[in-house]
């Protein structure tokens, strides 16, 4: 499978401040990734180095198959919307339609009228007045018309109300059904990402916490509930998430890391739903003395 | 025409919960052989979901020979789950309706009637198994 993305041991430092640590990620084309984490977690210091705006202190990462802003023809293959959808205010929509179409060599004019119109844009209104869904739909129009490979978005959604956030992730899906292009989109709330992303990053801490395809993630992941003295004598094959002691009852999320079956005395393993697995790893990042003390997994077999 | 919906909450895969309706509607003849499935854009649209996850389900249901998909043109069902049993639905789908009309009068709110329907039913299942 041809990868979009690809780091190994990649690290950025804004002086002593480490933005993101030790990144190996490796995102296979054609997917939907969601990249989610608490603020200050380093999503915008990974959207930044994949598009090239940033270089790393250290490592290496590879977009789709050169370093990140390598060429003119490079540049051409990746488009990048900023935090907040940024456009020009003193520019009407047309404007920024005649300017995408002058600055990009794949630009496709048909598409981007067409877009416009059916989300209703008025060509002669100046960008500044637009609404935030407005200007949102006018920034997914103008990245998606440049026709490019990698379409990358840093909180997208953050600043719209759900029905606009809805609308908008609808029409970038409606895209992605009609071109092909991997997309990252990242956001702080996995809520806003859970219906549209099939590829996982979770970041925490400047770390990558967990990344994989969503619908293996959901398969490997379990809630099962024993006696302290159950879960202590897990058989090998699981991994330890986290822990939660109750009295003499205990509650574990764990990842099964091969085909081993759960054994019977878990016979009340539930599976997770994405958010709940998402909670159990950003709770250990954050608190490395709850299940990474009795159990401990090292955070890179983990990715 | 079947009408997906989708719970992020249940920690099922969103493709399987696709698959798992389309059986569903298969089994009840809610579809039946023939019937186009809508198209991938169509429910990218309604659900605001990714199309690779609906492009999955609809391999897996190929996969399982139920439906086929005709290049351009669409989906369709190749093959019902309707067995002898259909006939019986409809006089125990009213026999339902009242009983949840009992309980609805008997005071019962939603959450209490399905907690009271989900418990039951999994004892029953526990007790024919």
């Amino acid at each position: 499978m041809t990868s979009v993305l690809r780091a190994d041991g990649l690290t950025k430092h804004y002086g002593r401040h480490p933005g993101l640590v030790e990144a190996d990620l490796d995102i296979p084309a054609g997917r939907v990734v969601g990249l989610v984490g608490p603020n200050g977690a380093g999503k915008s210091t990974l959207l930044g180095l994949t598009s090239g705006l940033i270089e790393p202190t250290s490592g290496t990462i590879e977009v789709l198959g050169s370093r990140p802003a390598a060429s003119g023809s490079q540049l051409a293959r990746v488009g990048f919307v900023a935090q907040d959808t940024p456009v020009y205010a003193g520019l009407s929509v047309g404007d920024h339609l005649r300017l995408g179409a002058r600055l990009n060599q794949r630009w496709d004019e048909q598409l981007a009228r067409r877009r416009i119109a059916q989300v209703g844009l008025d060509l002669s209104q100046k960008a500044g007045r637009l609404s935030g869904g407005q200007r949102a739909q006018l920034a997914l129009t103008i990245a998606a018309a440049k026709r490019p490979e990698l379409l990358i978005f840093d909180e997208p959604v953050a600043a719209l109300d759900p029905l606009a956030r809805r609308q908008f992730l609808q029409h970038l899906m409606e895209f992605v059904s009609e071109l092909e292009v991997t997309v990252i989109l990242s956001s702080h709330l996995l809520g806003d990402l859970e219906r549209v992303c099939d590829h996982l990053v979770l970041l925490a801490s400047a770390r990558v916490q967990l990344a994989g395809e969503v619908d293996d993630l959901l398969s490997t992941h379990y809630r099962i509930v024993g006696s302290r003295d159950d879960v202590a004598h897990l058989p090998p094959g699981f991994d330890v998430i986290s822990a939660e002691h109750r009295g003499r009852q205990s509650t574990l999320v764990v990842r099964r890391t091969d085909t081993t079956p759960i054994p019977r005395s878990f016979a009340n393993a539930e599976r997770l739903d994405l958010e709940e697995m998402v909670l159990a790893y950003l709770t250990r990042a954050t608190d490395p003395s709850g299940a990474a003390s009795h159990h401990s997994p090292a955070l890179e077999t983990l990715r | 025409m079947i009408d997906f919906q989708l719970d992020v909450r249940s920690g099922v895969a969103p493709y399987v919960q696709l698959v798992q309706q389309v059986r569903h509607a298969l089994r009840l003849g809610m579809l039946s052989v023939g019937d186009q499935l809508p198209t991938v854009k169509e429910v990218v649209a309604s659900l605001a979901i990714n199309p690779n996850t609906v492009l999955k389900a609809y391999r897996e249901l190929e996969h399982e020979g139920l439906v086929t998909a005709r290049q351009g043109v669409g989906t369709f069902v190749t093959r019902s789950l309707v067995d002898d049993s259909l006939p019986a639905h409809e006089p125990l789908r009213q026999e339902l309706l009242q009983w949840f009309a009992k309980a609805y009068k008997a005071g019962l709110d939603a959450e209490n009637i399905e907690a009271l329907f989900r418990t039951t039913f999994r004892t029953a299942l526990g007790a024919k198994r």
